[in-house]
């Protein structure tokens, strides 16, 4: 009986150890195959940045055959369509600096105090409720903005200013502050939440007010933080398509009027590609010289972000 | 003298703490300034839309004619479009989250990965339009279907799902792994069966929230070329779709000339929105009761 058991244990053992090792060497396997695989997946969004830039230069190299370079960049006036076509690509250069500024006026000021009211002012019960609400602000799809911007914002305003377009920059501008205001609000809350107490217990201690810490401690030492959060701002508001496209209209002006109906670059893509440009005409080639510039705007405006909060962080 | 000076300080303490107040009350008005600004707009839309929304809305078919139009297409299309999108990002997301966070050494190669990620993470929508323009309706010849259009969201969200995934896979503390491989487990038998089940709630959320960017989004697919005429039902990834932001924008555009396309615009809209909601709640839910502190 006893003799018995030990070897019916020995031999499951054996077998075990059998195919353990079995199992083994197609572990190994697998444990030396997936490292690889993984690698694969993620030199994808290496490959996607590749793709971009090699789609936007090959066309663009393509369109600066037929349009020179000085043409394109110093040209006031788009015509894409006419007999005799001109692409200059100011005006789309204003328009989309005009509606980045508008909402930056907008969306800098408010952001900026709301953060402060956040960080500074509010109780955390408070802060609890706001910063979630806001961020839903945030998670509003554009093209509910832009249907806004359209059919409420723009009768307002029409009503206040009565030389206002039914198309015009100013009325997209404003609504694109608006959905700016939580990504500053929430950045430069962030880097003023990170400056520390003792900071501010020792302005307190010398008898300021809380507008006093605010305003001489705690901004200047999240300054970098909140510059940032301005650049991410703009670089948003450069990239954002489907507000002005609804409500600033395709006139392509060149102007410095903000009542008046300007295209931004990312409307003008818009345009293009909604309409029928034939593949391999100069019209087709347009649209990517003039997103391949805004890829160079933007790829700017986030590295500056970057290296603004790098070199300027103070580090406590 | 002495009383003199005092005086002034006691008026300028006053200002001060005056000046105090007032900026307090207006840096709360500018805190409450985009939840007002939120509130108006849904106020707006749902008095506008909430009269178009019947049964005969959500389940019809497009037309010419406001009071026969229906969005089901467009629910189908938003459908067939995330049937797409989710699985591609999951996999490729978790996958290039796992290979930084637990295979890549530290050094150059993955703080190269890494500042591409979050530079893709700030390109325009429109730019990956453009991309997904060039390479999968023109260059693989795909056309304007869910397929195409899924593999451009795909790739415009896929910075965000890799970030949520790298850091949920952070937050799982190192003891767990080192008591795995402490009883002979393999790195990838960690791997699955230890830090992925740690990981998953916050994965899940991240990817949530990705997806419901997804279906908000309308530039790329303008791009792309989503028709604006009748197209029907798609039944598979391999057909023409259209999309719920796509049908908000063509109603938008024609409200000018038609009023009432803009009450289809807001009805859509609340589609729309209470699909994101439902989303955005799922994501909360997940997080708050399968997430464990460790």
């Amino acid at each position: 009986m006893n003799s018995e058991f030990t070897k019916t244990k020995e031999v499951s053992i054996r077998s075990l150890i059998d195919e353990n090792q079995r199992g083994n060497s197609l572990r190994r396997k697998t444990e030396r195959l997936i490292p690889i695989g993984l690698m694969l997946l993620a030199s994808l969004s290496i490959l996607t940045t590749l793709g971009i830039i090699w789609t936007l230069l090959s066309e663009t190299v393509e369109f600066f055959k037929r349009v020179p370079f000085l043409d394109f960049f110093t040209g006031t006036i788009l015509k894409p369509l006419s007999q005799n076509p001109e692409f200059g690509v100011l005006p789309l250069l204003m328009g989309t600096v005009t509606s980045s500024l508008i909402a930056m006026v907008v969306a800098a000021p408010i952001g900026l105090m709301a953060a402060i009211y956040l960080s500074e002012y509010a109780s955390l019960k408070v802060r609890k409720v706001v910063k979630p609400l806001l961020e839903l602000l945030a998670g509003v799809p554009t093209i509910v903005y832009g249907f806004f911007a359209f059919t409420f914002v723009t009768p307002i305003l029409r009503e206040l200013i009565p030389s206002l377009q039914a198309t015009n920059i100013l009325s997209p501008g404003i609504v694109m502050g608006v959905m700016i205001i939580p990504m500053i609000a929430s950045l430069s809350e962030d880097a003023m939440s990170s400056v520390p107490n003792a900071m501010r217990e020792g302005a307190y201690g010398l008898g300021s007010t809380k507008l006093e810490v605010t305003r001489r401690v705690v901004i200047p030492a999240a300054l970098s933080g909140i510059i940032s959060s301005f650049v991410l701002g703009i670089s948003r508001a450069i990239g954002e398509t489907m507000i002005v496209t609804i409500a600033s209209g395709s006139t392509k002006n060149f102007t410095f009027d903000i009542t008046q109906s300007m295209q931004t670059m990312t409307a003008y893509i818009v345009e293009v590609t909604g309409g029928d440009a034939a593949t391999g005409s100069t019209v087709y080639y347009s649209l990517y010289a003039v997103a391949m510039t805004l890829f160079v705007f933007t790829l700017i405006m986030n590295l500056l972000a970057r290296s603004v909060s790098k070199k300027f962080r103070e580090e406590y | 003298m002495h009383m003199q000076t005092e005086q002034i300080r006691l008026r300028h303490m006053k200002t001060r703490l005056l000046l105090n107040q007032i900026s307090k009350f207006i840096f709360m008005l500018s805190a409450f300034f985009g939840l007002f600004f939120l509130a108006v707009l849904l106020v707006r839309v749902v008095t506008e839309g909430i009269g178009s929304i019947n049964f005969g809305f959500l389940t019809g078919k497009l037309s010419t004619q406001p009071e026969r139009a229906g969005i089901m297409g467009a629910i189908l299309g938003t459908f067939w479009l995330m049937l797409v999108v989710a699985p591609v990002t999951m996999f490729v997301g978790v996958g290039t989250a796992i290979y930084l966070e637990m295979y890549a050494k530290k050094g150059k190669l993955v703080s190269f990965i890494q500042t591409n990620i979050s530079n893709l993470a700030g390109v325009p929508s429109i730019v990956y339009g453009i991309l997904g323009l060039t390479v999968f309706v023109r260059t693989l010849n795909l056309g304007n279907i869910v397929l195409a259009g899924g593999l451009t969201m795909s790739l415009l969200i896929l910075p965000i799902v890799i970030v949520a995934s790298q850091e949920a896979i952070r937050a799982i503390p190192f003891h767990l792994s080192e008591a795995s491989y402490g009883v002979g487990a393999t790195k990838w038998q960690t791997i699955q069966r230890i830090i992925l089940p740690a990981a998953l709630p916050g994965i899940l959320t991240g990817a949530i929230l990705s997806l419901s960017r997804a279906i908000g989004e309308t530039a790329p697919l303008v791009v792309i070329g989503i028709p604006a005429l009748l197209i029907p039902f798609p039944g598979s990834i391999m057909d023409r779709f259209t999309v719920l932001p796509m049908q908000i924008y063509y109603w938008t555009l024609d409200a000018s000339l038609v009023s009432e396309y803009a009450n289809l615009a807001a009805a859509t809209i609340i589609v729309l929105l209470v699909t994101l909601f439902i989303l955005n709640a799922t994501a909360i839910i997940v997080r708050n009761k399968f997430q464990r502190v460790f």
